[in-house]
C-alpha cells in the first residue's frame, strides 16, 4: 500500500479481493533488524535455505546459487541457522 | 526403508511455484507461514481453500490485499468443516445438474489448533462423519497466538500462556495436550497424518496423499510459533525437529486404520532439550519435567504398539 487510501465504496461486494497475491506489493523487508549475507564460495547449492524460508523470499540465480530478496526478508535468521555449510551470516542492519 | 522405497529429497527440485505470496504479515520466523507455504506447494493451483479465523487468516488477508493465488474463503472459527463440506456438496450437485463441467478441483480446510480442537470440532466431526471428499489441515501452534497467547486444549502440559500464568500455585497449563489426530482416527476416516514443516518432504507427501484419497483426510501440522513459545525466531525449524526427535510430536500416518510411523528413532532425545530452548517452559522444575518425560515415553510406546513396531 503506497500512500493511497481506499474507501468502502472502492471495495467489491463481499469484500472480494480480485487480484491474486496482491500482498506481494507490501514490503515486509523493512521489519528487518538483521540481514543475511552470503559467502557463496562455501555454498554447495543444496537449497535448504530455500525450502525453509517462511517468506518464500529465497530464489535461485543464474549460477545456481541462492539469494534472498531483501524486499521481503524479515531477517528471522532461519536460513543462517539451518545452513549446513555456514554460508549465511546475519549482520546487523544499519540505517541507509 | 527398502531400497525401492527410496525417494529423492532435493530442495532445489521442489516446485518454485508459490501460491502463497510473499508480503504476508506473519511474525518473524513464523513456522505456520512456512507450513502454509509447503502445503500450498503440495496442493497446486486447482484448489479451494476454506480458512478459519486465526493467525493464517489474519496475516494473509489484510484487506484490500491478499497473499493467496488460489481460491480462498474466510469463515468463522466454528464452521470450517461445515463450509468446506457445503462447497464440496454444491460442486457435486452442480456437476450432476450439468451446470458446470467436472474438474479436478480439490477442497481443503485450514484452521489453527483453536479452530480445530476447541471451537470448530463439532463442524469438523460432522464433515468427517458425513464422508465429504476434502482435506483438513490443522496448523497447531499450541495456543491462541493471534489474539495474544491464550491457552487452548492443544497447549502442552506445563506451558506458560497469558491465561495459564505461572505462579506459586500454578505451573502454567494444568491439562495435557488434546490428542486431536486420535479423535480424527476415531471417525474411521481413510487418512490421518501428523506432519511438521521441519520435515518438508514428509509434509508435502502427506498433503498429496490426503488430497488424493477419496473421502475425508486430516493432517495435523505442528507449527512453531517463536512469539508465543518465547524462543528466538531462527530456532523455528530446530524446535520442530526436536519435537519429533524427543517423541513429543511423533510423525505418523493412519491409512484406513493402519498406523505407520514416518520416522522411528531407536532412542528418543530427552524432552529437556526441547524445553530448555523455550521461554514458555523455563519455570518448570525437575520433577515436572520428569513427569512430562514419563508421559511422552508412555504415549510413544502406545503409538509404537499400534504401528506394530518393536
Amino acid at each position: 500500500m503506497s500512500g493511497e487510501k481506499l474507501g468502502w465504496k472502492d471495495l467489491e461486494i463481499g469484500a472480494v479481493v480480485t487480484e491474486p497475491g496482491s500482498a506481494s506489493a507490501y514490503k515486509t523487508g523493512d521489519w528487518r533488524s538483521e540481514r543475511p549475507v552470503r559467502e557463496n564460495e562455501k555454498c554447495i547449492k543444496c537449497g535448504i535455505c530455500y525450502i525453509y524460508c517462511p517468506e518464500a523470499c529465497i530464489h535461485e540465480d543464474e549460477e545456481g546459487y541462492f539469494e534472498s530478496d531483501l524486499y521481503y526478508c524479515k531477517g528471522c535468521g532461519i536460513c543462517a541457522h539451518e545452513c549446513p555449510r555456514d554460508v549465511i551470516k546475519m549482520v546487523e542492519e544499519v540505517e541507509e | 526403508m527398502d531400497k525401492e522405497d527410496e525417494e529423492l529429497f532435493v530442495p532445489r527440485l521442489v516446485t518454485t511455484e508459490e501460491n502463497f505470496a510473499s508480503g504476508h504479515r506473519a511474525c518473524v520466523g513464523c513456522g505456520e507461514a512456512l507450513a502454509v507455504r509447503h502445503v500450498c506447494k503440495a496442493l497446486g493451483k486447482d484448489v479451494i481453500i476454506v480458512n478459519a479465523t486465526g493467525c493464517i487468516e489474519i496475516f494473509s488477508s489484510l484487506l484490500p490485499q491478499t497473499s493467496w493465488r488460489v481460491a480462498w474463503i474466510h469463515t468463522l472459527f466454528e464452521n470450517v468443516g461445515a463450509v468446506v463440506s457445503g462447497i464440496e456438496a454444491a460442486y457435486k450437485a452442480r456437476v450432476r445438474k450439468g451446470k458446470i463441467p467436472a474438474t479436478a478441483v480439490k477442497f481443503v480446510g485450514f484452521a489453527g489448533d483453536g479452530g480445530t480442537s476447541d471451537i470448530g470440532i463439532q463442524a469438523l466431526s460432522g464433515a468427517m462423519e458425513r464422508g465429504h471428499n476434502f482435506l483438513y489441515c490443522c496448523f497447531d501452534n499450541e495456543a491462541y497466538m493471534n489474539t495474544g497467547i491464550q491457552r487452548s486444549s492443544s497447549t502442552p502440559y506445563g506451558a506458560w500462556t497469558t491465561t495459564a500464568p505461572v505462579g506459586k500455585k500454578s505451573i502454567g497449563q494444568m491439562t495435557w495436550k488434546k490428542n486431536m489426530p486420535e479423535i480424527a482416527v476415531a471417525h474411521n476416516i481413510p487418512y490421518v497424518a501428523t506432519a511438521c514443516p521441519s520435515y518438508p518432504f514428509d509434509l508435502m507427501d502427506k498433503v498429496k496423499k490426503g488430497i488424493e484419497i477419496e473421502g475425508p483426510a486430516y493432517v495435523h501440522i505442528l507449527s512453531v510459533c517463536p512469539t508465543g513459545w518465547r524462543c528466538p525466531p531462527n530456532l523455528s525449524i530446530e524446535l520442530g525437529r526436536l519435537a519429533v526427535e524427543t517423541g513429543i510430536f511423533p510423525l505418523y500416518e493412519v491409512i484406513n486404520g493402519e498406523y505407520r510411523l514416518s520416522f522411528d528413532f531407536p532412542e528418543l532425545k530427552p524432552v529437556r532439550e526441547y524445553m530448555k530452548k523455550q521461554g514458555r517452559f523455563r519455570h518448570l522444575t525437575e520433577d515436572v519435567i520428569e513427569r512430562i518425560q514419563a508421559r511422552v515415553e508412555e504415549e510413544y510406546l502406545k503409538l509404537k504398539e499400534k504401528a506394530g513396531v518393536k
